[in-house]
């Protein structure tokens, strides 16, 4: 019973920080219809960042540079790159992105180089008990943050002018323009939010039990992907329900694997794209998406 | 307050054109119409005033401005800023979000203060915005989409009021609600250039009107001239003269 509590806070916590990166998945796809294949390369530059920082500016202020940049980069990939490219559709738009994480992760991997960056978190590898369950600080601390920022942003986009501009840009961009909505700033600051936001989620990837970042890290960021999709790629809901099943899920499957040694080592790093196609099988726009299959 | 002028309005889309030459005025103040069948070009119209071509891969020559400021060219959240504002066809309110979201939409560029008057000049003109302001705009009646769309629209303050086919597809008791709302948004000293298949009850709010055919302005004048013009009267109004076989004076006129 204590393992499974423990799997499941884990699980929950690591859920949250995938449900981080959906949630700017999707802001993107919502403000500019575009399938950013180039986040996981922005969750390693704000995390690269992070952890050359600290030790020159400590870890607090590392980290507010490591978002602001992050949020920076995706401003500036998408006025200068998303904006510029005057193309038919917006498949072309998402395949433009991948070239863009190539160029971008090629580079940071170098940086990297063979290393194992620590983070330099206040957090280490502490560890807090409940009764007899064990829980790392760090999955505590990333469960709070995540939750609160999740909330943050979910208010904002019912409540605020910059929330409704976002809605009613996603709905229908021309009419919005037409009610003097500023589209280019709808979506730049679509893709600044999500750029910041993985920043937080680089930070709390790299973390206690992980060694730190290295170059495998935008990897691990990929496991987002199938959250955003198995949510519905246009549904906020569906990044965070998504992200907490795919965190659980891994979890758990890491955890039990020796009782499902037939399925062999590391399914928990497979679970997570199972469970994606297992849902796209039986609801193809996702749990939580619309069912439009094609936009006109 | 300034004159909208449209003057030699070239628009294409790819290798189709769709306006060819086209120049009005909509005076300050006033109501002009701009009739027409489907595809002659009246909803392109709008599209270049409102700089919204792009959207449909259109391309434009010639000029629109507003008094002496041009309006050619710049995009279309800075021509609302100008005050020139169009309520789309079909309504196009944003079905996902509130009634009360979508009269934001509108107003999000606006101070406190002028958005707060807006508000209230706009759920005093349509109460039933007010009744209805937490449901989603999608389930409204069409008529009180309509409503909402050029409540909307209002909400960004708008000196000329661009208005296409506001009451398609209504019920004649709702159409005229809506075209006795037009009329009070013009005596507040709104202008507003209003583009309409109901020729009938375009002629009857418009002073001026222009009428498009396949691109090009066929006719203009006041509104009391083209009521009386024997054109208009055949083709549009359907009113054919006593006198004469209805059938046979329109096969005559068209290949006259």
């Amino acid at each position: 019973m204590t393992t499974f509590v423990e799997l499941l806070v884990n699980g929950l916590s690591i859920g949250a920080v995938y449900a981080l990166i959906a949630l700017g998945f999707v802001i993107i796809f919502k403000a500019t219809e575009v399938v950013n294949f180039a986040h996981a390369s922005l969750l390693l530059a704000g995390g690269y960042l992070v952890a050359r920082l600290w030790p020159l500016i400590g870890f607090w202020a590392a980290l507010l540079a490591g978002i602001l940049a992050a949020a920076l980069v995706a401003a500036a990939i998408e006025f200068l790159v998303i904006r510029r490219a005057n193309v038919a559709s917006h498949s072309v738009l998402a395949i433009v992105t991948i070239g863009v994480d190539i160029v971008l992760t090629t580079e940071l991997t170098r940086q990297i180089g063979t290393d194992v960056l620590a983070m330099g978190d206040p957090w280490g590898s502490q560890v807090m008990r409940f009764g007899g369950v064990t829980i790392a600080e760090t999955r505590i601390v990333a469960l709070v943050t995540a939750a609160l920022l999740i909330t943050a942003f979910l208010l904002a986009f019912k409540y605020t002018g910059w929330g409704v501009a976002m809605r009613a840009a996603a709905e229908d961009a021309e009419t919005a323009s037409l009610m003097g909505i500023r589209l280019g700033r709808v979506s730049m600051s679509a893709w600044a939010v999500a750029g910041a936001l993985a920043a937080v989620a680089a930070l709390f990837l790299c973390v206690f039990p992980t060694p730190g970042l290295d170059r495998s890290t935008s990897l691990v960021a990929l496991k987002a992907f199938p959250a955003a999709i198995l949510g519905g790629l246009d549904s906020t809901t569906g990044a965070l329900v998504g992200g907490l099943i795919i965190g659980v899920t891994e979890s758990m499957m890491s955890g039990y694997q020796n009782d499902m040694a037939f399925l062999g080592r590391g399914i928990g790093d497979v679970a997570p794209f199972l469970v994606m196609l297992v849902i796209l099988l039986i609801r193809p726009a996702g749990l939580f998406g619309t069912k439009e299959l094609a936009r006109v | 307050m300034a004159d909208l002028a449209v003057s030699d309005l070239v628009v294409g889309y790819g290798p189709v054109r769709a306006l060819r030459g086209v120049s009005m005025r909509v005076p300050s103040g006033s109501i002009v119409a701009v009739l027409g069948a489907n595809g002659a070009g009246k909803s392109t119209l709008l599209r270049a005033i409102s700089g919204t071509l792009r959207f449909h891969r259109g391309s434009c020559q010639g000029s629109v401005t507003l008094g002496d400021q041009r309006l050619t060219g710049l995009d279309a959240a800075t021509v609302v800023g100008r005050g020139v504002v169009q309520v789309p066809e079909g309504r196009r309110v944003f079905a996902r979000m509130t009634v009360e979201d979508n009269l934001r939409a509108g107003g999000l560029g606006r101070p406190r203060r002028e958005y707060a008057k807006a508000h209230d000049q706009v759920v005093e003109l349509f109460p039933v915005l007010k009744e209805r302001s937490r449901q989603r705009a999608g389930l409204l009646s069409g008529g009180e989409q309509q409503m909402l769309a050029i409540g909307r629209a209002l909400m960004a303050g708008p000196t000329t009021l661009l208005l296409d086919e506001p009451t398609l597809g209504l019920a004649p008791l709702m159409a005229a609600r809506i075209t006795e709302t037009i009329k009070e948004i013009n005596s507040l000293g709104t202008s507003v250039l209003l583009v309409e298949q109901n020729v009938a009850m375009a002629l009857s709010l418009a002073s001026h009107a222009y009428v498009l055919e396949v691109g090009e302005v066929a006719l203009q004048g006041t509104s009391a001239e083209l009521r009386t013009s024997d054109e208009v009267r055949r083709r549009y109004l359907g009113i054919a003269d006593a006198v004469e076989g209805a059938l046979e004076t329109r096969t005559l006129s068209r290949w006259s």
